[in-house]
């Protein structure tokens, strides 16, 4: 088999793309049913802008889930991020936009490190500590903005202007989600830490028999959440202008049902940022194509839902099959077994 | 000679109270295969786990390479040079082989990004070297048992390492398989590195190595050179005690047909298993570690499923998946890890004991303490579990008496068979012997016991009849009278080739002596 055709028939079985034609065909038919949807310059622009935020969180998402962990507080992670954004401003009127994004960063990527050490010192599954921690990041929100909102007249205008702005016509947020998602793809991909990281979630014990650094690699996937979790909070205060203390509210409940749409196995081990970012994206598409479709507001989220329970059922019988078909072809032939056979031998050219 | 690569001297090991290793010696030598051997829970794992970073030594002496080693942990033990292939593969399901054989050591090239090429190319270079057909692509999910160890070879292998220890490694490899590692071993050898090469075969320990060194107890016994000495040294090193005085079975009335088991197959786990056991009788389950006596085990008791096959109790069917029914038929079921399957260690021993009778108990759909206390204390009583008080946390308890309260857990049941895996595991040898003397009282008072063991002279000393299980099938069924340590061994590593059981003990007319094909 050429590597060609091996990429090839990799993609066509792939998850990625079965999400993506899910996704198309829904952005097909409601366009059918208003051609603005797609066509007009808004309907463009929001399409491509409205899932860039819940995109950055789904990447972040995906790198925990991947170490058998997840991060629940990214909803508050975002929020405090966002008015801490605006607070700096208020503070400090004329600091560079450049500079805003860098404190987004590195704020979030702290709440983020209290994630990680105590899950990985604390020996606490990570859903009891981020579940905690979702609290308290909120609370620290409330008890500080208190009835206190930030509104757009507290940023500055080129800050705000980064919300809705288009170059070639994508939006500039977009953009930078499209660059998170490609950068923390790479990583994954084809870097040692990366492919840890899956180690890591497949087999946890195996993990340490390897002498994998199995602290480091998932205190930093927890940094990673946490810092674009702050990186979607300076995009949320830019694009939305005000942030009271509900923003970013069960936002973490669609990120990891993003990732879980896009195929990533919420045992860790298996998925790839690719698809959670194309769950992220019909996930965000959904709620706007349904209201067109006519669907009332109850069943949007009953769809949601079906979308995630059938997205577990068909992994579940997938994988139960596989390992019938591979338990089945593993008895076979008794004796000899099958790698003593000559049987086939694809070493890629 | 040149300076020995391994050097470990008088090393202890305990796990809470437990020793498992009292007092290991091993040393190696460059350019040499080196044999360790001695039963199940000899403590030659331990040793191993104790050079590969797994588990630190309380005291003793270990040199590598002429200098003082103490690893933490693997990453450790790998940067000094030393590769093991462990008895039970540790892989990466979801990743595939190549990416299992280099974690954490992958090539890369420019900007620290990995080299996928030059991987895969190594993988299908090193599967070249062994011998086998795999696709470095394919996932490491679904590979057959051997194919996994081929995997931990070549993982090993391609370490570079100056001391590579090999646990078992044969346990699952056919014929042709053996023989090319056996190759490829002999070629590391060449180029001067030591080997060490744990086995149950001694077919293959005299093929393949040079020194023998024995382990009985957790203590080092003896080294011996392969080409001074012979099997039946080896063998008398290895098991060198009196067998009956320590495990007293009192013999018991046979009686008639408790459970009879009929053809059971599982795909991947076990196939055409038939044997029967009698009340009043202590039928003991040999076979190496992975063999597959708990699987049967526990698709007997209804936890696992099978594929065909029956199993009748007393007579009466018993419907597969449930282990309710099991329960309510007169089965009773203690699993190998108490802590983790039998016995809720957090909370009282009265608790524990109750839970299994809840429902004849409890009334009004209320169960109270005392209602509790006063179900369980015959039971504790009359197997003298030391505990002052029924409301004592079971996690507080010695193994001993933690195993007690599991089997009172069950007595109140009152099973017509009971199965116990590994009845005195991580159990000091004190205790051992109660546990012990409780089965037998058991047995005598006309309950079948299906006793699982990889401890020999437990399997020899408890069992009116020995069956052996070797890689999912049963390749011997004998008697107390023909069950030697040297039979059971040889059955329990033999399925193709000369068949077991059979060819060495003529199997009684009444009892079906499965022999693989």
């Amino acid at each position: 088999m050429s590597s060609a055709t091996r990429v090839l028939s990799h993609v066509v079985r792939s998850r990625e793309l079965a999400v993506a034609v899910v996704l198309v065909a829904l952005v097909v038919v409601t366009t059918l049913r208003n051609d603005n949807f797609l066509f007009s310059p808004d309907g463009w622009r929001n399409l491509l802008l409205n899932p860039s935020m819940l995109l950055i969180l789904a990447v972040g998402q995906t790198a925990v889930i991947i170490t058998r962990n997840v991060d629940l507080s990214v909803g508050s992670t975002l929020g405090l991020t966002a008015y801490a954004v605006g607070k700096l401003y208020t503070t400090y009127p004329d600091l560079p936009v450049v500079l805003v994004f860098l404190a987004g960063l590195v704020f979030g990527g702290l709440l983020g490190l209290v994630n990680g050490v105590l899950v990985t010192f604390g020996k606490v599954p990570a859903l009891v500590i981020t579940l905690g921690t979702l609290y308290i990041y909120r609370g620290i929100f409330l008890s500080w903005a208190g009835s206190d909102r930030i509104t757009a007249s507290d940023m500055p205008r080129d800050f705000l202007a980064l919300g809705t702005k288009q170059v070639l016509t994508i939006p500039v947020l977009t953009i930078i989600a499209l660059v998170v998602l490609a950068a923390v793809g790479y990583y994954l991909w084809t870097a040692r830490g990366g492919r840890e990281m899956y180690a890591i979630g497949s087999d946890p014990d195996a993990a340490v028999l390897y002498g994998l650094q199995t602290t480091k690699r998932v205190l930093s996937a927890f940094v990673l959440s946490g810092a674009l979790a702050g990186l979607a909070g300076v995009c949320y205060a830019a694009r939305y202008g005000s942030i009271s203390s509900g923003a970013g509210r069960d936002i973490e409940l669609q990120a990891v049902g993003a990732a879980v749409i896009g195929g990533v196995a919420i045992f860790g081990g298996v998925g790839t940022v690719w698809g959670a970012a194309i769950g992220a994206v019909l996930l965000t598409t959904i709620n706007s194509s349904l209201p067109i479709l006519g669907v009332s507001d109850f069943w949007q989220r009953a769809v949601v839902g079906a979308l995630i329970l059938a997205a577990v059922v068909l992994d579940r019988v997938l994988s139960a099959r596989q390992a019938k078909r591979l338990a089945a072809e593993r008895e076979a032939p008794t004796d000899p077994p099958p790698t003593a056979s000559p049987t086939r031998q694809e070493v890629p050219a | 000679m040149a300076e020995p690569t391994l050097v470990l001297e008088d090393v202890a090991k305990s796990f809470g109270a437990v020793a498992a290793l009292r007092s290991g010696s091993l040393t190696v030598e460059p350019g040499s295969i080196h044999a360790l051997v001695g039963e199940n829970g000899a403590g030659k794992s331990t040793l191993v786990k104790i050079v590969a970073g797994v588990h630190r030594r309380d005291s003793g002496t270990f040199r590598l390479l002429g200098t003082d080693a103490d690893f933490s942990s693997t990453a450790e033990s790998k940067a000094a040079g030393v590769a093991v292939i462990y008895q039970e593969p540790t892989l990466f399901p979801d990743l595939d082989v190549t990416e299992n054989i280099f974690m954490g050591r992958q090539p890369v090239g420019s900007w620290r990004r990995i080299d996928r090429h030059r991987m895969y190319a190594e993988a299908a270079a090193l599967f070249d070297r062994l011998g086998v057909a795999i696709d470095p692509r394919r996932p490491a999910r679904g590979l057959s048992i051997a194919d996994q160890q081929i995997l931990e070879i070549a993982k090993a292998i391609s370490l570079d390492a100056s001391l590579l220890i090999m646990d078992e490694p044969t346990a699952a490899l056919s014929g042709v398989e053996v023989e090319r590692l056996f190759t490829v071993a002999r070629s590391l050898r060449d180029e001067g590195r030591a080997l060490v090469f744990i086995s149950h075969r001694f077919d293959e320990v005299f093929d393949l190595c040079d020194t023998v060194t024995v382990m009985r107890d957790g203590e080092y016994v003896g080294t011996e050179r392969i080409a001074e000495t012979s099997v039946d040294e080896i063998v008398a090193l290895m098991v060198g005690r009196e067998v009956t005085d320590l495990f007293p079975k009192t013999p018991a009335e046979i009686g008639e047909v408790v459970l009879d088991v009929r053809d059971l197959s599982a795909t991947g786990r076990f196939h055409d298993v038939s044997f029967q056991v009698r009340a009043g009788e202590i039928v003991g389950l040999a076979g190496l570690v992975g063999a597959g006596r708990s699987e049967i085990a526990r698709a007997v008791f209804g936890i696992d499923d099978y594929e065909t096959g029956t199993v009748t109790l007393g007579g009466d069917a018993v419907r597969k998946r449930s282990p309710r029914e099991a329960i309510r038929a007169g089965m009773a079921f203690i699993p190998e890890d108490r802590r983790q399957q039998g016995l809720v260690t957090e909370a009282s021993v009265a608790r524990n004991v109750a839970a299994v009778i809840r429902r004849g108990l409890s009334r009004a759909g209320l169960l109270t303490t005392s209602m509790e206390n006063d179900a369980v204390g015959p039971w504790a009583g009359r197997l003298e579990v030391k505990t002052s008080a029924l409301d004592m946390r079971a996690a507080t308890m010695s193994g001993g008496n933690q195993q007690k309260v599991v089997i009172a857990k069950w007595l109140a049941t009152e099973p017509r068979l009971l199965i116990i895996d590994e009845p005195t595991r991580g159990i000091d040898v004190g205790t051992k012997s109660e546990v012990h003397r409780l089965l037998s009282d058991l047995a005598g008072q006309g309950m079948a016991i299906l006793m699982i063991s990889s401890e020999l002279p437990e399997v020899l000393g408890m069992a009116d009849r020995v069956l052996v299980v070797c890689e999912g099938r049963l390749t011997a069924d004998m008697p107390r009278e023909d069950a030697t340590a040297e039979a059971v061994m040889h059955a329990a590593t033999h399925r193709d080739g000369h068949t077991a059981g059979g060819a060495h003990h003529e199997p009684h007319a009444a009892e079906k002596s499965e022999v693989s094909a």
